[in-house]
């Protein structure tokens, strides 16, 4: 089945490119027009966290874009060279006090859309992130 | 398309019109500049039209959440109008739906202002 494979700069570019490429598998997979939104606003945060908040945008540091269908749908690995951050520390966006917060949505974003997410520290250094998006008819 | 800017006088309320993408770089930052423009012009009574917004992420999300706060603070009022499905869903999943006075027509929001 169809895959990409490529390390990204630290740079806002690289989130064009990551959605495009991601895109591309999900149309080819057969991905209606707003399951595609989805897969799109997804990859899109997993890889502003990768560069913005992993990477630090360094131009030493590489986003490295998995992304293959599988049989049922697709599935996205993204990883940074950062120093990794607990998701217990994220303040909860949805708690009254932080409604007004400027930031901290992106990963209650990428959970609403994909089916599965999975988030570790990589040893010595790094994030992982793990999405799971099925076609419609088979999750 | 990026992201379109362009704002107007009805009454007293400054409409903002917005379209294309409102995301983490040049389209946030348009929202932002445009809004605080206002505010520094003294307009306390702004009303965002999002109907051709075809795409938000969360950096556009809490621009909007910035807006609403700095026309606030300075005894102002920011309200949302036209909003498409998928922004819809975004303020619903983000709870800003409770946050946010939001209207599908302008005459109505224009005179909620008032």
């Amino acid at each position: 089945m169809a895959s990409v494979d490529t390390y990204l700069e630290s740079n806002l570019q690289s989130v064009d490119i990551a959605e495009t490429m991601v895109l591309g598998l999900a149309q080819a997979a057969g991905f209606p027009e707003e399951e595609l939104h989805k897969i799109s606003m997804a990859v899109r945060e997993t890889i502003v966290n990768a560069v913005v908040h992993g990477n630090r945008y360094s131009a030493h540091k590489k986003v490295h874009l998995q992304a293959r269908q599988i049989q049922n749908g697709l599935a996205v690995t993204v990883t940074d060279e950062g120093n990794g951050f607990d998701l217990n520390s994220i303040p909860d966006p949805l708690a009254e006090e932080n409604l007004l917060h400027q930031s901290g949505r992106g990963i209650l974003l990428i959970r609403a859309f994909v089916d599965e997410f999975l988030m570790r520290r990589l040893s010595p250094a790094g994030t992982e992130v793990k999405l799971v998006k099925y076609l419609p008819h088979s999750s | 398309m990026s992201i379109q800017v362009t704002s107007r006088q009805v009454g007293d309320v400054s409409v903002v019109d917005v379209a294309g993408r409102i995301t983490l770089g040049e389209g946030a930052s348009a929202l932002r500049e445009t809004i605080r423009g206002l505010v520094a012009k003294g307009q306390k009574k702004i009303l965002l039209n999002l109907g051709e917004v075809s795409y938000i992420d969360s950096s556009g999300i809490g621009e909007l959440v910035s807006g609403f706060t700095t026309v606030a603070n300075n005894g102002g009022s920011l309200k949302l109008l036209n909003l498409t499905k998928r922004v819809q869903d975004l303020l619903q999943i983000t709870k800003l739906y409770t946050v946010f006075d939001i209207f599908d027509r302008e005459t109505t929001a224009v005179a909620s202002f008032s």
